[in-house]
């Protein structure tokens, strides 16, 4: 299977939802504001959310290799890697059920929400494909992580910039890796980079959704909370163009921009993803090991 | 006896698909010697010593890493233990066991 079988049909760039509404008197930390109107009850809380799923599901994808890694070193790698951002999500998601002071915990938030209520951009649920396609993929978002983090940590909830400073350690490794990945399969054989180079064309599409800003994350930038990704964008490339030249690589046109994953509208891809992630949360609720 | 160099070769060529061999050492604190630790496959530096923090660092407190090409590595022959290391083990006036060694000397 190629990551060709990832890109859905869906996907037309709107935005849908203006929810501008509730946002006033947000403090960042407070205590969660009771809905008014829109479909943002607290925004800080789904800015959270955003930052946590995208590391949750991105995590669970590369926990899938686990045992199939294509030589035995790198298959511990993926599985180190899994288990970083499934970390730094289980942080965050704890943080966001916290502040949403609703009692949901990391684990009521993991494994008891749907599809439609996940936050994560489309590109980290799009199913794993072989192997340079989840290279190019984890490529193209660890490029990006290192910079958001590199922003968190300066972030003025105390909270947040703790869990960024944290994880922006691991962010950078990653990004070492999966850029001598990106390198050694596009400038390998005919056949390494032929596959990096059909990867790299189907998931750049999916990398638009990463530097696109609504309310929320204009919001959580004005506070101070969060990142201005849309600023971030020449910095990427910045890296992105760098080991893609290494690799012999280039960077596909552009045209089409699937998006709609911060606001919960997702491929079809997830919603199996979370059947296989959340069925034993589901079938043995509370069980502990 | 002659051979045919230009057929029938894969029995030879074809053995080992894996890449080249690398030796880690790992070190767990400052000043502390590197230990090897054991070994992985890559194809670059850079390679061995991603495989290298990901196999034998990912646990644990170690603070520096080496790898070094397997072949590059010179090593005694088991047949030569005798002669390389037997005359050390019966003359107790080689070994530095009749100093006192000063409180606070560690790591000798």
């Amino acid at each position: 299977m190629t990551a060709s079988d990832a890109i859905p049909g869906g996907g037309n760039g709107d935005r849908g939802t203006g929810n501008a509404g509730g946002l006033d008197g947000w403090v960042p930390g407070a205590a969660p504001s009771t809905a008014t109107s829109g479909v943002v009850e607290n925004p800080l809380v789904e800015y959270l959310l955003r930052l946590g799923d995208d590391r949750l599901v991105l995590g669970h994808r590369l926990s899938e290799w686990c045992g199939h890694g294509p030589i035995l070193e790198e298959d511990i790698a993926l599985a180190n890697i899994a288990l970083d951002l499934v970390g730094q999500a289980a942080l965050l998601l704890k943080l966001a059920g916290e502040v949403e002071g609703k009692g949901r915990s990391e684990d009521t938030l993991a494994y008891f929400r749907d599809a439609i209520e996940f936050r994560n951009v489309q590109l980290v649920e799009l199913p794993n494909g072989d192997f340079a396609a989840t290279i190019v993929r984890q490529f193209l978002f660890d490029a990006w992580d290192v910079l958001v983090l590199e922003k968190l940590t300066g972030a003025s909830n105390e909270a947040l910039a703790g869990i960024a400073a944290k994880a922006l350690k691991e962010a950078k490794y990653h990004l070492r890796h999966s850029a001598e990945w990106v390198r050694m399969l596009g400038d390998g054989t005919p056949e390494s980079h032929e596959r990096a180079q059909r990867a790299l064309d189907e998931l750049w599409p999916y990398t638009h959704e990463l530097f696109s800003m609504d309310d929320v994350d204009a919001q959580a930038a004005a506070n101070g909370i969060g990142v201005d990704v849309g600023a971030l964008e020449p910095l990427w490339r910045l890296t992105v163009d760098r080991v893609l030249g290494d690799a012999t690589l280039s960077v596909p046109g552009d045209g089409f921009a699937p998006r709609g994953g911060r606001v919960g509208r997702h491929t079809e891809h997830l919603g199996r993803m979370l059947a296989d992630m959340q069925s034993l949360a589901r079938a043995h609720p509370g069980a502990t090991w | 006896m002659s051979i045919d160099t230009t057929s029938q070769a894969p029995t030879t060529t074809v053995s080992d698909t894996q890449w080249t061999l690398w030796e880690v050492f790992t070190q767990e604190g400052e000043g502390a010697p590197h230990e090897h630790a054991g070994s992985v496959h890559a194809t670059t530096a850079e390679h061995a010593m991603q495989n290298a923090r990901d196999v034998y660092a990912r646990r644990g407190k170690v603070v520096s890493l080496w790898v070094v090409p397997t072949e590059s590595i010179v090593a005694s022959a088991p047949g030569d233990a005798g002669p390389l290391f037997d005359p050390g083990n019966d003359k107790a006036y080689r070994h530095p066991q009749f100093y006192k060694v000063p409180r606070g000397a560690r790591g000798l």
